[in-house]
């Protein structure tokens, strides 16, 4: 069988981050959007800890700070959204437009 | 210490990461779509656990399938949607968005095939044992610290992001 490179992991990083991104610009659902954004950093911490195999450690120590990150990206989005759902009623994307003319 | 089995863990692992990761972004349901993104994460763990960094691997189980997919899961029982089967599931310009996607993934994946033969072709060799020793060098480390101060400005954040989400989340400020 194929030898497994830093390579592969990579292309799975970059595979997980691209459904993500479909995931964000193309739902509707707020809730969803969240979700893809949380797979796309999960992602990247992939594609660090691959440089990471290659480079020392440092790579690693990054993924805690993204894991923190999109703790508190979670947080304050998830925040957002309860206020919005109770002031709209919905929980749509294309109908958030409150700075909108 | 060399792992056992590295491509089919590999194969299986990918797999399962990118087939939930699509039943996530396919699924109607958000429900569904968060035990999907439950699986992915869990695979992806698996790979982090394959790259030696087991501190990390635990983390991502933890924090993300346990924390805050949970999380999910509650405000999804606070925002209840009965419209969710008659509603458009896509936006309305989910065409040009798809078609900008595919760009980028084909300008991603062109740049990786270009540069694949820059990549050193020998990994460190690193062990699974003081893994999480040598992270909190990293971070704490009396000499070797280099990420004390990064580390203090992610705890500054985290707090901002506790406020923030009191705030947002109170009926009335």
């Amino acid at each position: 069988m194929l030898e497994i490179g830093i390579l592969h992991y990579v292309v799975v990083g970059t595979l997980l981050f691209i459904i993500g991104m479909v995931g964000v610009i193309t739902r509707r659902n707020v809730v969803i959007i969240f979700m893809s954004i949380e797979l796309m950093l999960s992602a990247v911490n992939l594609n660090l800890l691959a440089f990471s195999r290659l480079h020392g450690l440092h790579g690693q120590v990054f993924a805690i700070f993204i894991a923190a990150d999109a703790a508190a990206e979670a947080a304050v989005g998830l925040g957002i959204l309860i206020a919005f759902f109770r002031n709209r009623a919905t929980v749509n994307m294309d109908e958030v437009k409150l700075l909108r003319w | 210490m060399t792992p056992v089995a590295t491509p089919f863990f590999f194969y299986m692992l990918s797999a399962i990461a990118l087939g939930g990761a699509l039943i996530m972004v396919i699924k109607v349901n958000p429900v569904h779509s968060a035990l999907a993104l439950i699986v992915s994460l869990l695979a992806s763990a698996g790979l982090y656990l394959m790259l030696f960094a087991p501190f990390i691997a635990a983390i991502q189980i933890v924090l993300y399938a346990g924390g805050i997919l949970v999380m999910f899961l509650f405000v999804m029982m606070l925002v209840n949607i009965e419209k969710l089967y008659v509603e458009k599931m896509l936006n309305r310009q989910w065409i040009v968005g798809l078609a900008a996607t595919a760009a980028l993934a084909l300008l991603m994946i062109g740049a990786l095939v270009r540069s694949a033969r820059t990549l050193p072709q020998q990994p460190l060799h690193m062990t699974e044992q003081s893994n999480v020793q040598q992270i909190g060098l990293l971070l704490y480390g009396n000499k070797t610290g280099y990420y004390l101060f990064p580390f203090e400005i992610a705890s500054i954040l985290l707090l901002v992001a506790i406020v923030g989400a009191v705030v947002m989340a109170k009926r009335r400020v």
